[in-house]
């Protein structure tokens, strides 16, 4: 747009577009639309099809492919219904969400504090320290599994949520601290300095200017670690020793284990694991993104 | 992050490399800032440092029930690496093992999740219902891989009135096929499940890079004559390569973890035909009780991250200067 303008009459203006040259682009463009159209089909026909095979009737499950069910249009919450209570689905959500929201509070809080040391106090070795922490974003979880067990099993925190709390804590902190320590020292220096000239204590500050200008961060990393511990199996399957316990993730896993064909069980199963998220993502796109781009990519 | 406080107060002398703290705070706060960091520092001693050494400890031992009962060497990694042919097998041809269907893995998932997204990310820029395509996209990525594996089980279905690519095959006339159940197969099925699943991180990132492109170089290309092929391949492509080389990163991290989506479609099978590495690990230690090679898996898996350590801190040390 600039570029004609800058160069004045010399360079060839676009041509004023007629309706043929119109119609012309958008045959053009065609090609894109098609992809695009597939791309989209590629991406919601396996996710819908589980979905409206939760609401099917069994029979009508054995029968005929969920993309029929136009032919029959027959829907029922049975499936919903059975899963919840007699395959114990509710109880596994309330163990999510006794699982997930400790798992997530303790991290924001924890390396909040950790990550305001690093970006406005002063210490020895400050940035070496910080270089480690970056360094064990990387170490995995299946390292800790062995020596964890050991360690935890006399305190017989593996029977109950304690265990598998302090693992997704830990394990979520070096990202946390690093996420949130970058954004930190982003906050204006002026404002933290005037802070401590007027006598404020460092915890004062921490929750009256640091805490406050970071909520979007925060947000976006309370939203990511609740997902992440949500929708984890691997840890659930370790830390998590009694089966009165067990998570959404491992309730569906054991459906299979058990129903392996029995789609109608197993659809309602995987959905009611998919809703919190899928509602969570929906409402809170914005933060999501932000989240991801500070998180791996600028 | 490229925000230093020297950048913004103009006036002060320009103080490289120290992000934050202000000077003047000096010695009187070094043991406030150790309350500060005194829960990370615990919870990361214990549960992340002290059970690395552990485990590397481990790995030289016979190790059953997780005591360090008989000093072996290097006897579980030479077991792993040239006995045990469910971890590796370069005997037959192609080779085999949980390791090397992680190369299988790495190779495919990475270049197909980062080509599709850039593809889906180019295309959606051009199009009215971008933010549509890219939810749409994007949307697997905020379900458990556990719901995942049941979706795509779903897909793979071996009877045709159930499953939706034997449906889809079955009109031309091909199969039907035990996608998970045949050893040929079940390696491509899950890395189709799982590219499926992260494409749209890819294309959410990449197109930010994309926006993130001044136009100003893109309509000066289009006056120029460049058309959007080459617009393509000499602008966009190399002005997302590092976003790209990240992306990269990422995408093998995830897949020398990988665990769910192999313990929820297949649990390793048929036979060990679609075992991974992470898989492998707790598979030798929690149902086969061989703590001393489980702990020698999880020690192999932290060395085939220890590039990606490396690769990180040169990042953020390069980021931390300019």
């Amino acid at each position: 747009m600039s570029a004609n303008a800058v160069a004045g009459g010399d360079i060839v203006r676009r041509p004023a577009r007629t309706a043929t040259e119109r119609l012309m682009a958008a045959l053009n463009r065609a090609p894109v639309h098609i992809i695009l159209a597939l791309v989209g089909l590629i991406w919601l026909a396996p996710t819908m099809g589980l979905l409206i095979t939760s609401f099917r009737p069994r029979s009508d499950i054995q029968a005929t492919g969920w993309w029929e069910t136009l032919s029959t249009l027959r829907f029922t919450a049975v499936n919903y219904e059975q899963v919840l209570g007699a395959q114990g689905m509710l109880g596994a959500f309330v163990n999510s969400l006794w699982i997930s929201v400790p798992s997530t509070l303790l991290p924001l809080t924890i390396a909040s504090l950790g990550a305001f040391a690093f970006s406005w106090m002063r210490f020895p070795f400050r940035d070496g320290i910080f270089l480690v922490i970056v360094a064990l974003m990387m170490v995995p979880v299946q390292v800790a599994f062995i020596p964890l067990l050991q360690l935890m099993a006399p305190f017989g925190v593996t029977r109950n949520f304690v265990g598998v709390w302090l693992v997704h804590t830990a394990f979520a902190l070096p990202f946390g601290i690093f996420l949130l320590r970058n954004f930190f020292i982003t906050l204006p220096k002026d404002l933290i300095e005037a802070a401590r000239i007027d006598g404020a204590s460092d915890l004062g500050i921490f929750r009256k200017i640091v805490v406050p200008l970071s909520v979007p961060a925060i947000a976006a990393y309370g939203i990511f670690q609740f997902l992440w511990v949500w929708n984890d199996l691997l840890m659930a399957l370790v830390f998590v020793q009694n089966g009165a316990n067990n998570p959404m993730t491992r309730q569906v896993t054991n459906l299979l284990g058990q129903y392996g064909s029995e789609w109608h069980i197993l659809a309602a199963g995987a959905f009611l694991l998919m809703a919190l998220p899928m509602i969570v993502f929906l409402a809170l796109q914005r933060y999501f993104v932000q989240g991801l781009l500070a998180g791996s990519v600028k | 992050m490229g925000f230093t406080p020297a950048s913004v107060t103009a006036t002060e002398k320009p103080k490289v490399g120290k992000a934050g703290a202000p000077d003047r705070a000096g010695e009187r706060t070094h043991w406030k800032a150790w309350i500060f960091l005194l829960p990370s520092f615990i919870l990361l001693g214990v549960f992340l440092v002290y059970p690395t050494l552990y485990t590397i400890t481990l790995s030289f031992n016979r190790g059953r029930r997780g005591e360090f009962t008989e000093w072996v060497g290097l006897r579980n990694y030479e077991q792993l690496l040239t006995r045990d042919p469910n971890f590796l097998n370069l005997g037959t041809f192609p080779p085999s093992g949980a390791l090397f269907n992680n190369v299988l893995w790495i190779i495919f998932y990475t270049s197909l999740v980062l080509g599709l997204g850039l593809i889906i990310a180019v295309m959606a820029t051009r199009v009215r219902y971008e933010t549509l395509i890219k939810i749409i996209v994007f949307l697997p990525q905020a379900i458990a891989a556990t719901a995942l594996g049941v979706i795509w089980r779903f897909v793979y279905a071996p009877n045709p009135e159930i499953g939706l690519l034997n449906a889809t095959l079955g009109v031309a006339g091909v199969g039907p096929f035990s996608w998970l159940g045949d050893p040929r197969f079940v390696n491509a099925a899950l890395i189709t499940a799982g590219v499926w699943g992260s494409v749209g991180f890819a294309t959410v990132i990449l197109s930010a890079a994309i926006k993130s492109i001044p136009t100003e170089i893109l309509e000066a290309a289009r006056t120029d004559g460049a058309n959007e092929r080459q617009i393509f391949t000499r602008i966009i492509v190399p002005m997302v390569s590092l976003p790209m080389s990240v992306l990269a990163v990422t995408l093998i991290v995830n897949v020398i973890k990988l665990f769910d989506l192999i313990y929820v479609m297949t649990n390793g099978g048929p036979g060990s035909s679609s075992r991974v590495i992470a898989f492998t690990m707790y598979q030798e230690a929690f149902p086969g009780g061989q703590f001393g090679r489980g702990a020698a898996v999880a020690v192999v898996m932290l060395i085939i991250l220890i590039p990606v350590m490396i690769f990180n801190l040169r990042r953020f040390r390069t980021e931390a200067v300019t």
